[in-house]
């Protein structure tokens, strides 16, 4: 191996290939799918479905469970590059449009936890619908009133009863939550604590699959982005799921011990590089609008002369310009570790906190000098700058990542840095 | 294929010339810089590296290794670790000898290359910016008119590295104003020549302890053989754009520095019963820091990659310079403001990292990979 930033054949093929679906599929009914909140363009999720059946599923969570543990050497085995290709066909995707790319049909973030800690039995049983021919989406709920960034504070609760765990609670924010339980036969991965005074140890993932009574969806979001994709809130009173629907060990072995815990939290050393690559793929495509425009204008970039020579104009776009393709190397560094079965929770945080705040400062600037082009909703900038902002707020806000960061290059533990 | 690893070469070269900036470069970094001398220790055994002479063909009397831009950013990163002045000391002689290597009429070559493949160190200076606020490479105020078989140099240039102490400086300058970067030719300008006028050393905010000059030339004639390339030119924006790498990976290197002291001062320095890291204004600071310090790494590995494969890497180059020096200066001001009042002590390394660090938004070709 040797450094290498030439994109092999195979991911060179699917993103050419994605990128002309993006570019006549997707872009064509963002602006739409945007004035229209809560409508759902039906006709692609089921092309989707057909024609990529899980492809997107592939990209999400996978090769979390063949991480090695710190200090363990890597396995010899021959370079895969699942995480690689999941990035760039997200970037292309999301280079068409996010919202729409972010309601896809797929496992999601509810089968990426399903991927890094469930059990065979539940793998099969759990993840085989997404294969079928209609489309079938999977969400993850975490986030309530009281407890975002701090997971730990979760309330909804878990109890057993005979064969029956019973959860009470609720959930907010849940991406694709009405897509996965109403308009398909999805699930939710629901986190839930099973001893609150145990704090991170007493928190379990269960999987909870649509129509179970109890389980209600309360309210579908409206947004200032991302439009396309439902968000939701989800009461759960005394909603009873079977026993072998918890993911992972129902014992609370060790109140120091939160293995558990880490494991999910694993599952975003994964999903964090490709949200990540969302963000890119939005960043690009206000970039790529800023330059179209600028050339059917006569106007060239002048890139090496010195900086205080070239018009601010020019001076803003270099930046813009390296710091998304600053964010891209530090996203396909976190998927490359984690398809060579490297530890990358530190590089996936760097990599998130970097795309999410260049993304959001990109696309803010794009929107400042297109000037009537950037703010009127003709085109689709504007919609960038709203959709990317999710970027630094979703999977871990922009200064989560810098705590997870600096926890890690300080060497200090989450007590000695909140 | 995607990848980020070193291959066995890259990590050899970066170990050694880690090991060797660790033990040798960074010691000496303070009391160089407040005597303007660099130790002949750190001279000699950086020489015996042979980051120049290796690659060198043996036609030349070099090792003949390959010459790869991505391994000298990797090396380059490592002395900018060691010392920024040190650093460019050691590898100012690289100016000249990879110009003459990429771009030289094979004359050239034979003529200039062996002098570098001895066992001690041979300075060699390159002049390309001008004293003036507004510098731009593309648009030179130094112009070189032919006249028969000649061509007359004239103009100012300054921030010359070792321009006293080398035999031969390579100079750019316009031989077609207006032109941008394809208007501007090399000249291997012997020091002595009639109408080169070095002035007395430059007196700098950083790198004190890289000697660097005024150099005028005022109607300097060279024979038309020093031209680089001769009658075909040169490729100037290539040339410009190897040594951005070059400068570019230097910041990175100090940086890196400038981080890692600033994280172990953050460990250690207790305020209001704690160390001052455990606060998220100090602890989000060297995150960011170290996220800048990664992600311009990758931006010049990138380029410099681009580069060893024959691709442009020109625009890539100057993303990568650009993007290195606002980074080198976040890094640094963040390291002294980390460090409060102690950072604005000489005793302190940050605020000499500090005052290297505005440099890089003024280098230009100083040095090479
Ligand atoms: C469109 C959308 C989709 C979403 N999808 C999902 C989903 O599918 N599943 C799910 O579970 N959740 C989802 N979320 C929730 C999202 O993950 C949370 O909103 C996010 O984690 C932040 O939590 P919060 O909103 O409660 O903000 P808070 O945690 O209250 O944070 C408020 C502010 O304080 C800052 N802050 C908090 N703690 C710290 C700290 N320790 N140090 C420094 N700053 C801090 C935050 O960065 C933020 O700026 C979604 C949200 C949105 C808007």
């Amino acid at each position: 191996m040797t450094i290498d930033f030439e994109l092999s054949p195979r991911i060179k093929a699917t993103k050419n290939m994605i990128h002309m679906f993006a570019e006549s599929a997707i872009r064509p009914i963002a602006r739409y799918y945007d004035e229209n909140e809560h409508e759902k363009p039906w006709d692609l999720l089921n092309m989707v479905q057909k024609f990529m059946g899980g492809g997107m599923a592939g990209a999400f969570g996978a090769g979390g469970e063949e991480k090695k543990a710190e200090g363990e050497e890597a396995k010899e085995k021959k370079p895969r590059e699942t995480n690689l290709a999941g990035a760039v066909t997200i970037e292309e995707i999301f280079w068409g449009d996010a919202g729409i790319a972010l309601s896809f049909p797929g496992p999601g973030l509810g089968g990426a936890a399903v991927q890094a800690s469930g059990t065979p039995e539940q793998k099969e049983k759990f993840l085989a619908r997404f294969r079928g021919d209609k489309p079938v989406w999977g969400a993850m709920a975490i986030t309530e009133p009281e407890a975002g960034s701090d997971t730990a504070n979760i309330k909804t609760t878990a109890v057993l009863d005979g064969d029956e765990w019973v959860l009470n609670g609720e959930k907010i924010f849940v991406t694709s939550g009405k897509s996965a339980l109403e308009d398909s036969e999805g699930f939710v991965v629901v986190w839930a604590t099973v001893d609150r005074s145990a704090g991170r140890a007493g928190i379990k993932p269960f999987i909870v699959e649509h129509g179970t009574p109890g389980m209600q969806i309360t309210k579908i979001e409206d947004k200032l982005g991302i439009r396309c994709s439902d968000t939701v809130s989800i009461s759960f009173m005394d909603c009873r799921i079977p026993k072998e629907n918890i993911l992972g060990s129902p014992e609370v072995v060790d109140k120091t011990k939160t293995e558990g815990f880490k494991k999910v939290m694993a599952t975003f050393d994964a999903t964090r590089p490709l949200v990540a690559a969302m963000a890119i793929g939005v960043g690009r495509a206000a970039l790529d609008f800023i330059k179209e425009t600028l050339k059917e204008e006569g106007v060239e970039l002048r890139y090496g002369i010195n900086p205080h020579r070239m018009t601010s104009l020019e001076r803003d776009i270099m930046q813009m310009e390296a710091d998304l393709k600053a964010a891209r190397l530090l996203t396909w560094r976190a998927v490359w570790m984690l398809d060579n079965g490297l530890r990358n929770d530190l590089q996936a945080s760097m990599a998130k906190a970097k795309a999410g705040l260049a993304v959001t400062r990109i696309t803010q600037k794009a929107v400042e000098l297109m000037g009537p082009l950037g703010y009127s909703r003709e085109y689709l900038l504007e919609k960038w700058m709203r959709d990317s902002k999710i970027n630094d707020i979703f999977e871990g806000t922009g200064q989560i990542q810098l705590l997870v960061t600096a926890r890690r290059i300080l060497g200090f533990t989450r007590e000695q840095l909140k | 294929m995607v990848s980020f690893e070193l291959d066995d070469e890259q990590k050899l070269v970066q170990e050694t010339v880690s090991s060797f900036a660790a033990d040798l470069m960074e010691p000496a970094m303070r009391e160089s810089d407040e005597s303007g001398e660099i130790p002949q220790e750190v001279i000699a055994k950086g020489w015996e590296l042979g980051l120049l002479g290796g690659c060198i063909p043996e036609e030349y009397e070099g090792f003949g290794e390959e010459l790869s831009a991505l391994t000298g950013v990797i090396a380059l990163e490592e002395l900018g670790w060691g010392d920024l002045s040190m650093a460019m000391h050691l590898m100012a002689p690289s100016m000249l000898v990879i110009s003459v290597l990429d771009q030289g009429t094979e004359a050239q070559k034979k003529q200039y290359l062996p002098a570098f493949c001895g066992e001690e160190y041979k300075a060699a200076a390159s002049a390309l910016v001008e004293p003036y606020y507004n510098f731009c490479p593309s648009a030179m105020r130094a112009v070189a008119e032919r006249d028969g078989d000649e061509y007359v140099i004239n103009g100012k240039k300054c921030l010359v590295p070792l321009a006293k102490e080398s035999d031969h400086m390579l100079v750019f300058a316009a031989t077609n104003p207006g032109m941008g970067f394809s208007g501007v030719d090399g000249f291997i300008v012997p020091v002595g020549t009639k109408g080169v006028e070095i002035g007395d050393r430059e007196k700098n905010m950083g790198i004190k302890a890289l000697a660097t000059y005024p150099v005028n030339f005022k109607d300097c004639r060279v024979p038309l053989v020093c031209r680089l390339g001769e009658e075909e030119g040169c490729d100037f924006l290539r040339l410009l754009s190897r040594s951005r790498l070059a400068l570019a990976a230097l910041a990175v290197g100090m940086s890196r520095r400038a981080l890692e002291h600033s994280r172990d001062y953050a460990t250690q320095r207790i305020a209001f019963g704690e160390p001052i890291g455990s606060r998220q204004a100090i602890a989000f600071m060297i995150a960011e820091m170290a996220i800048e310090v990664d992600a311009t790494r990758l931006l010049v590995w990138e380029a410099a990659w681009r580069c060893d494969k024959g691709m442009d890497f020109e625009k890539e180059a100057a993303l990568a310079k650009n993007y290195a020096a606002d980074m080198a200066m976040m890094v640094c001001d963040r390291g002294v403001q980390i460090m409060g009042g102690h950072g604005y002590i000489r005793d302190n390394p940050v605020e000499l990292w500090f005052r290297n660090a505005r440099g890089f938004a003024t280098f230009e070709g100083m040095v090479m990979v």
